[in-house]
C-alpha cells in the first residue's frame, strides 16, 4: 500500500463543481495553503467549504472566495484580521453562510466521521442558532438536535505521514483535521515529510491511515499567518 | 455617581482572586484574557483554549512567535510544563462535558436570571459566534467581566436581554467596573461595591433590582 502522490495538482484534480470540501486549519495553524491554491488552479465552482473561519487576507480560503469558487461557507467565526473577501461576497448576497457554534461544528464533523446522523447538545439552546431545530429534554434539561456533517473531500495539512497515511500534526495545527479526515469520502493530506511504514511510533499516530486516501509531500509549507502579516500573495 | 470606576486590569484582578490553585479555566478572547496576568501568588490555574491546548502560557517575545502555536484569539502563545494538545472534539468535550472549573467571558448584556448576550448586537454585518455558545454550558462556574454600563451609559445588567442571546440562565457571577454580583434564583445579589458608591447610585445604573440579603462588602482592588 502506498498512498503518496507526486503533485498537489494531481491530488485535487478530481474535485468537481458543487463538491463539499472540508478544509483543516484554525486561523493560520493547519491551513493547507498549497492544496488550496492547487484547487484554485484546478478551478471547480459552487463549492461548499467547511472550516472554522471564512478566510483571511487574500490567500487560502479567502483566495477561493475571491475566485468565486465558493457558494456556501459553513463555519463558526467568519471574522479575521482581514475579512474582506468573505464580507464583500456575503454583504452582496453572493455567498451563503451557515453559522455553527464552534463546538457544535467540531461535533457535527466528528459525528459525520463516526456514523452518527444526529446528536443532542446544550449549545445554542434558547438562541437564534437553534431556530427550527428539534429540541428534546433529557433529565430535566433542554437540548438541541444537530445533524452530522460529511464531505466529499477534505484538504488537510499534517506534519509527518507514512505511506499508509498515518499522521502526526504540529501543535495547534491539529485542530479540526483529525475529525475532517474521518468525515470526508476522500481525504487528501499535505505533509512536511513522508516516512516509510513503521517510521511513526504507533503510540504517536494521531490520525490512523484508514482515514487518509492521498498524501502529497510539501517539504516547507507556507504558513498562512506569515503570508498575511507580510501582505504577500501566494506564488 | 462619583465617576470613579475600576480599570479593565482591576476588574480582571478581582476576577482572578476567585480562581483556585489548580483550577481548569477558559478565558474568552480579548479582555477576559487579562485575568491570567493576575493570579494570586502561590496559585496556578491551568488555562484551556478551544483550539486545542491545556496549560498554555503568555505570548512569546516579538519575533519568537510560532504560528502553529496559537490560542483561540489567534494570538501566538507559549507552553507551560505539563501542557497537552488535542483536537477540537476533545476540546469541546472538556467544555460541554463539565470538566472546566471556570469560564470567564465578556458581555453586552446580562439578565438577572443569568441569560447572557455577548455575540452580536443586531442584524447588521457578518455574524460570528465562535465558541461562546459552547463555553456557557458545562463550566462549573460561568463568570462575566464587564464595564457596569455601556460606553453610552446604558445598563448592561438588565431584567431581560434585548440583544440576541448566547445562552439561557448560564451566568453565575458578574465582576463589573463598580461591583461584584452573584446570580442566585433569578435575582442579582450584590456582594461587593466600590466603597464610595452608594447603593442608590449603583441601583440607578442597573436595570434590575439589586438584592442585598447580606451586608455588602467593599470592593477593594490595588492600583493597576
Amino acid at each position: 500500500m502506498d498512498k503518496t502522490i507526486h503533485s498537489v495538482a494531481k491530488a485535487v484534480e478530481r474535485i468537481p463543481d458543487e463538491a463539499v470540501v472540508m478544509i483543516g486549519g484554525f486561523g493560520g495553524a493547519g491551513a493547507p495553503i498549497e492544496l488550496i491554491h492547487a484547487l484554485i488552479n484546478h478551478g471547480p465552482k459552487d463549492l461548499t467549504v467547511i472550516n472554522n473561519n471564512a478566510g483571511n487576507g487574500r490567500i487560502g480560503i479567502a483566495a477561493m472566495i475571491d475566485a468565486g469558487m465558493v457558494r456556501k461557507m459553513i463555519c463558526s467565526f467568519p471574522r479575521s484580521s482581514d475579512p474582506r473577501a468573505f464580507n464583500e461576497k456575503y454583504l452582496a448576497g453572493e455567498i451563503v453562510l451557515e453559522l455553527v457554534p464552534q463546538g457544535t461544528l467540531a461535533e457535527r464533523i466528528r459525528a459525520g466521521g463516526a456514523g452518527i446522523p444526529a446528536f443532542y447538545t446544550p449549545t445554542a439552546y434558547g438562541t437564534e442558532l437553534a431556530n427550527g431545530k428539534i429540541i428534546a429534554e433529557f433529565d430535566g434539561k433542554s437540548y438541541v438536535q444537530e445533524r452530522w456533517l460529511k464531505a466529499d473531500f477534505a484538504l488537510i495539512k499534517a506534519e509527518v505521514g507514512d505511506t499508509h497515511g498515518n499522521l502526526t500534526y504540529n501543535k495547534t495545527a491539529r485542530n479540526f483535521s483529525p475529525l475532517m479526515c474521518a468525515a470526508a469520502a476522500t481525504t487528501i493530506v499535505q505533509v512536511s515529510q513522508v516516512v516509510a511504514v513503521g517510521g511513526i511510533d504507533p503510540e504517536h499516530v494521531i490520525t490512523p491511515g484508514l482515514f487518509v486516501d492521498q498524501i502529497v509531500t510539501i517539504p516547507n509549507p507556507q504558513q498562512e499567518e506569515l503570508l498575511i502579516r507580510a501582505e504577500a500573495s501566494y506564488s | 455617581m462619583t465617576g470613579i470606576k475600576l480599570s479593565n486590569a482591576q476588574i480582571a484582578w478581582r476576577a482572578a482572586q476567585d480562581i483556585a490553585d489548580g483550577a481548569y479555566v477558559n478565558l474568552g478572547i480579548g479582555f477576559p484574557e487579562m485575568v491570567a496576568q493576575y493570579q494570586p501568588p502561590g496559585r496556578q490555574a491551568v488555562f484551556h483554549t478551544e483550539n486545542g491546548i491545556l496549560d498554555f502560557g503568555p505570548s512569546p517575545e516579538k519575533g519568537e512567535e510560532d504560528w502553529d502555536l496559537i490560542n483561540a484569539g489567534k494570538r501566538a502563545v507559549t507552553l507551560n510544563p505539563g501542557a497537552s494538545f488535542f483536537h477540537h472534539a476533545d476540546s469541546f468535550a472538556m467544555v460541554r462535558g463539565g470538566h472546566l472549573d471556570v469560564a470567564i467571558l465578556g458581555a453586552y448584556q446580562i439578565a438577572q436570571n443569568g441569560d447572557l448576550a455577548n455575540w452580536r448586537v443586531g442584524e447588521k454585518g457578518v455574524p460570528a459566534v465562535g465558541g461562546a455558545m459552547d463555553l456557557v454550558h458545562g463550566a462549573k462556574r460561568v463568570a462575566v467581566i464587564t464595564d457596569h454600563v455601556t460606553k453610552k451609559g446604558a445598563p448592561k445588567l438588565v431584567e431581560h436581554c434585548s440583544f440576541p442571546l448566547t445562552g439561557l440562565g448560564c451566568v453565575t457571577r458578574v465582576y463589573t467596573s463598580l461591583a461584584v454580583i452573584d446570580i442566585i434564583d433569578g435575582r442579582f445579589v450584590l456582594l461587593e461595591k466600590l466603597p464610595d458608591l452608594s447603593l442608590a447610585d449603583l441601583q440607578s445604573i442597573t436595570d434590575a433590582t439589586l438584592h442585598t440579603p447580606n451586608p455588602v462588602a467593599d470592593l477593594i482592588v490595588p492600583n493597576l
